[in-house]
């Protein structure tokens, strides 16, 4: 525990050192999401059933474009290594990481994504779901990213790599929230769809360290 | 027993006891094959509601089947490459993915081709396609991964964890897309106990079926005995093998 403490305030405070390239991903987010209505139709309901699909994607993109600071600056410094080398679990150490990257990426997403739902005109009913189903659902995309940028790190451009091997992964998680969104924005029962992605975020909180670690000695080899 | 799996994966056993595999799964593919279209394309009854389109079926749902069976040895190619770091396993991961690619890849062809008679169109975004194209992207991940890297077995070894994480997200991954939208229709074969398809075309698409598992195999050491005198290409035994040969 006391590991994990440590890397996480050392990771929160590095990415509060760094807060201009945190705004990127928001940024992106923010420009996608305007473009829709320059590109489809500016029309009120057509825009609001599209909605929760098109915050879903660009949140997706968003999630994997910040992705590769997770180990990025930390690898290249050689400091990674060293946290490896420290002793203690490598697993929390990890957990420490993807926590860290989740709360300065993914919690400011879901901060915004309401914002970004008065543009595209979602329905009023369905913006808690939206906002429940992003503060479920990023934790399970920073995990899974962690797993594609761990696998690439060595590579030169392993930034495209890794999203081309994380996007199939992201597929459920996109279904079940969108799902979810939908049945809220026409005042269906959603709380089915809530159990499944948590069910999902558990299982991911479960094993994934575990991966990423093994991907992690695979990158140093 | 591990002394026994070493001998036989070792590199240069591999080579002299797949050569044998090889030509037995061959010629089992190409008999099975062979029996199996004749009674498919000639000597099966047409469907009395698809007409002579059913046909595709002897084609298209074992390529179906083949392209996840391909996946689960890739899946314990992955495991045992991981754990015991045996070459041969490292080998048969990459060939997997290619072979699980292309089937994957006619998969999706002849199912496009037979959906265009049945439903309408050639595509149509319903579950099983659906999971069919994120298994072919699944694939694609791990041909990419496993050739980025300037060493093979580093490469090999990323694949095999890529492969690992995937075998745990295929059964979410489909049961996402089922719940999604479906229009496929349900499995006609696995109810063993009444099969809802009958016995004259049943016999013809389970010889395909194992016509096709044949060729794969026929495929895989192919592909994989080739790959594996390439890698060993420095070494004595495959030096002595090439002047034994020219």
């Amino acid at each position: 525990m006391r590991l994990f403490l440590f890397i996480f305030k050392r990771d929160i405070l590095l990415a509060i050192r760094r807060r201009r390239e945190l705004a990127n991903p928001l940024v992106f987010f923010i420009m996608v999401v305007s473009m829709f209505p320059l590109g489809v139709t500016p029309d009120h309901a057509f825009l609001a059933e599209l909605s929760a699909g098109v915050i879903w994607v660009t949140a997706l993109l968003a999630a994997l474009m910040s992705m590769d600071n997770m180990f990025r600056s930390d690898y290249d410094d050689g400091s990674l290594e060293q946290l490896l080398l420290m002793p203690g679990s490598k697993v929390v150490l990890i957990s420490a990481k993807i926590a860290a990257h989740w709360v300065s990426i993914g919690l400011p997403l879901v901060i915004i994504a309401p914002l970004m739902s008065f543009l595209l005109f979602l329905p009023a009913q369905a913006l808690p779901s939206l906002i429940i189903t992003l503060l479920i659902s990023t934790p399970i995309l920073s995990l899974l990213g962690a797993v594609g940028v761990a696998l690439t790190l060595s590579l030169r451009g392993g930034g495209v790599l890794s999203s081309l091997l994380t996007l199939p992964f992201y597929v459920p998680v996109l279904i079940f929230s969108t799902m979810a969104i939908n049945a809220a924005a026409v005042n269906q029962p959603v709380s089915g769809y809530y159990a499944l992605l948590a069910a999902f975020l558990i299982i991911s909180i479960l094993l994934v360290p575990f991966a990423v670690v093994a991907a992690l000695r695979v990158s140093y080899n | 027993m591990f002394t026994f799996l070493h001998k036989y994966a070792s590199p240069q056993y591999f080579y002299s006891w797949s050569a044998n595999w090889q030509k037995w799964s061959s010629v089992i593919a190409v008999l099975l094959m062979s029996v199996g279209l004749y009674y498919s394309l000639l000597n099966s009854p047409a469907d009395y509601q698809q007409g002579e389109t059913v046909r595709i079926m002897y084609v298209h749902v074992p390529a179906a089947w083949l392209s996840m069976f391909t996946y689960m040895v890739m899946a314990a190619a992955a495991i045992v490459a991981l754990i015991w770091r045996i070459k041969v396993a490292e080998i048969m991961i990459g060939q997997c993915a290619f072979i699980g690619a292309s089937f994957t890849a006619l998969a999706l062809i002849t199912g496009m081709l037979w959906g265009k008679p049945m439903w309408g169109a050639y595509w149509v975004w319903d579950a099983r396609l659906t999971s069919e194209l994120v298994l072919l992207f699944l694939y694609f991940g791990v041909i990419a991964l496993s050739g980025a890297f300037e060493d093979e077995r580093t490469g090999a070894r990323a694949a095999a964890i890529l492969t690992l994480v995937g075998i745990v997200n295929i059964p979410i991954i489909h049961y996402s897309v089922e719940w999604w939208n479906t229009l496929h229709q349900g499995p006609t074969v696995s109810k063993f106990d009444s099969p809802s398809a009958h016995p004259s075309m049943l016999i013809p698409l389970l010889l395909m079926a194992l016509a096709y598992k044949a060729y794969f195999f026929a495929l895989l050491f192919k592909r994989a005995r080739a790959e594996l005198i390439f890698r060993e290409r420095n070494t004595s035994w495959v030096k002595a093998l090439l002047k034994e040969s020219v």
